[in-house]
């Protein structure tokens, strides 16, 4: 990485930060815990880069480690996303009118 | 970004931007019930996006990335479906998984680059595994805990936080030696066996009341791992999802820090569970009240308003689904009956509101602490199930008492207070609690789901 692109991924990474920030700030207490389950899938992301690793298979090392690391981020996106799916399903209002989700 | 790219890698980076796009707005629609469902369609199609446009790069070895990608989803599903009452842990254990991801692929780029690593690049990488590695460890360690699989009492020893400061240091020696001589690989194990030893020394201390700041603590480090990762391999794509994982964790723990009234970077360093010398303060047998399954239910049907206050004593009891039956009897007899929760009630931040949305009691009766403290007055009984500190007067008026200052539900300030609880024994911190001695409290002995079933049947029963 060139002194460039680290200055764009300080940039990119500063106003994430920011966004993450204002964004989370609004979400409601009520759904904290699936807002960690929602966040922890999506973090799991971190499986392209362990992809890549198997992918390219440069040394076994890099192979048996990335094998172990997509195991471990897809089991953290297919769960996270499965249980996030559950909890939010079970929050209902007592009005029925907030019922229908069309706006 | 080095040259042109080729027409693939264009593909490929224009993909993950609109991932990051979802990912954002994902997170964006969880600020309400209403559309939070839609955050997670958000999120799904990020994800395969990503995933998809990562597979586009050329030269792959698609059999084992399918064999790898099938073995997770077998794992992942059923950690999916676990029960409600385990989703702390399953957070924990998730928690451990995500860092995992990471400090395999930061151990591997080491040693594939290595010694062709720029000072910058060791130094975050370095980060990368010494903060993955910490919360690897300390995520078990907290998933045990909270699985029972390990004790839950806090272990406190003399010089804890000097032993875990040398431990820090000691990693951080060893990245910067790594910085100065990336060709030193035999180093970089240590770095990891240190980070994983002080991940468990971390949570070592922490008893199950701190739960929901260590948690969302061992979040925020596992986003902050990522975005590492990202900056390793120049990935913006991962440095965004690392820097919301990041801000989310670290936003939740501030919030529960201040619920518990410790500084912020009092829990950044670790340095809370700290001994609680319980203040047994003095012998003398001071008077409680207690009454029946029948005194409690007729007390509570000839309420106007109700305020039920959960804690984790409702969740170990499993009596979520009673409370339901009660919140029915009661709302069936015009009488007003709303959930107040504290921020660090249960074991994870918003513990009880997933507890009680299961038991299908509706989120609009589920009213935040700040919010709901000054109906009190105005309340004819509040019910307290298995909550205790959070409910502790003396966080008011005893400055000598351990929670002195931390916010708290003003039950005391209600007409009626029922506490359900086993016994006498004080809470999880060790504190004693004076709101069980006050003249308008009255102390329901007995398991959580069977003495909120006993009321119910109380309420059917007389009700024709």
């Amino acid at each position: 990485m060139n002194s460039s692109s680290l200055i764009n991924a300080l940039f990119i990474f500063v106003l994430a930060g920011f966004i993450g920030f204002e964004v989370i700030r609004r979400v409601s207490p009520l759904l904290h815990t699936p807002l960690m389950s929602l966040t922890n899938a999506l973090d799991a992301i971190a499986v392209v880069g362990a992809i890549v690793l198997v992918g390219e298979h440069k040394s076994t090392l890099a192979t048996a480690f990335g094998f172990i690391a997509v195991v471990a981020a897809t089991s953290n996106i297919v769960g996270g996303f499965v249980i996030t799916d559950r909890m939010l399903k079970m929050f209902k209002s007592s009005r029925p009118a907030a019922k229908p989700a069309a706006k | 970004m080095t040259s042109e790219l080729g027409a693939t890698q264009v593909i490929i980076e224009l993909l993950y931007l609109i991932a990051s796009v979802l990912f954002i707005l994902s997170l964006k629609w969880m600020s309400s019930p209403t559309t939070a469902r839609h955050g997670i369609w958000a999120g799904e199609a990020g994800m395969v996006l990503a995933i998809g446009g990562t597979l586009l790069n050329h030269g792959m070895d698609y059999r084992l990335i399918a064999i790898a990608l099938v073995l997770g989803t077998i794992i992942g599903v059923p950690l999916g479906r676990v029960a409600m009452t385990a989703v702390p842990q399953r957070t924990a254990l998730s928690h451990a998984f995500g860092a995992l991801c990471v400090t395999l692929v930061g151990s591997a780029e080491y040693y594939l680059r290595a010694p062709d690593i720029s000072p910058f690049m060791m130094s975050v990488l370095s980060l990368e595994v010494i903060l993955g590695g910490l919360t690897v460890a300390g995520s078990l360690m907290a998933a045990g805990k909270l699985q029972e699989i390990l004790p839950q009492r806090p272990l406190t020893y003399k010089g804890q936080n000097l032993v875990n400061f040398v431990l820090l240091a000691g990693a951080v020696a060893i990245a910067v030696s790594l910085v100065l001589h990336p060709e030193a690989r035999s180093l970089f194990p240590f770095m990891i066996l240190i980070a994983l030893a002080f991940g468990v020394l971390l949570i070592i201390p922490i008893g199950g009341a701190d739960m929901p700041t260590v948690i969302s603590l061992l979040n925020g480090y596992a986003g902050l791992s990522a975005a590492a990762m990202g900056f390793v391999l120049n990935s913006k794509l991962l440095i965004i999802a690392g820097a919301l994982d990041g801000s989310s964790g670290l936003i939740l723990s501030i919030i529960m820090s201040k619920a518990m009234n410790r500084s912020f970077s009092n829990v950044l360093f670790g340095a809370f569970g700290q001994v609680q010398t319980s203040a047994t303060a003095g012998e003398e047998v001071r008077p409680i009240r207690s009454a029946t399954p029948e005194e409690a239910a007729a007390i509570l049907s000839a309420a106007n308003r109700v305020i039920v206050v959960p804690g984790y004593g409702m969740a170990v009891a499993q009596a979520q689904h009673k409370v339901r039956e009660l919140y029915d009897g009661l709302t069936k007899r015009g009488v007003e009956v709303r959930f107040a929760i504290h921020p660090v009630a249960g074991r994870m931040p918003g513990h009880m509101n997933v507890l009680l949305a299961e038991a299908d009691i509706p989120y609009d009766r589920l009213i935040e602490m700040d919010e709901i403290n000054g109906d009190f007055p105005q309340t004819d009984v509040a019910l307290v199930i298995g909550a205790n500190d959070v409910t502790n007067p003396a966080a008011r008026t005893d400055m000598s008492s351990p929670i002195y200052g931390m916010p708290i539900l003003d039950v005391d300030k209600s007409h009626t207070v029922m506490v359900i609880k086993r016994s006498m024994n004080p809470g999880f911190a060790g504190i004693d609690n004076p709101l069980y001695h006050l003249d308008n409290t009255l102390m329901l002995f007995g398991d959580a789901k069977a003495f909120v079933g006993s009321i119910v049947r109380e309420l059917s029963g007389g009700h024709s």
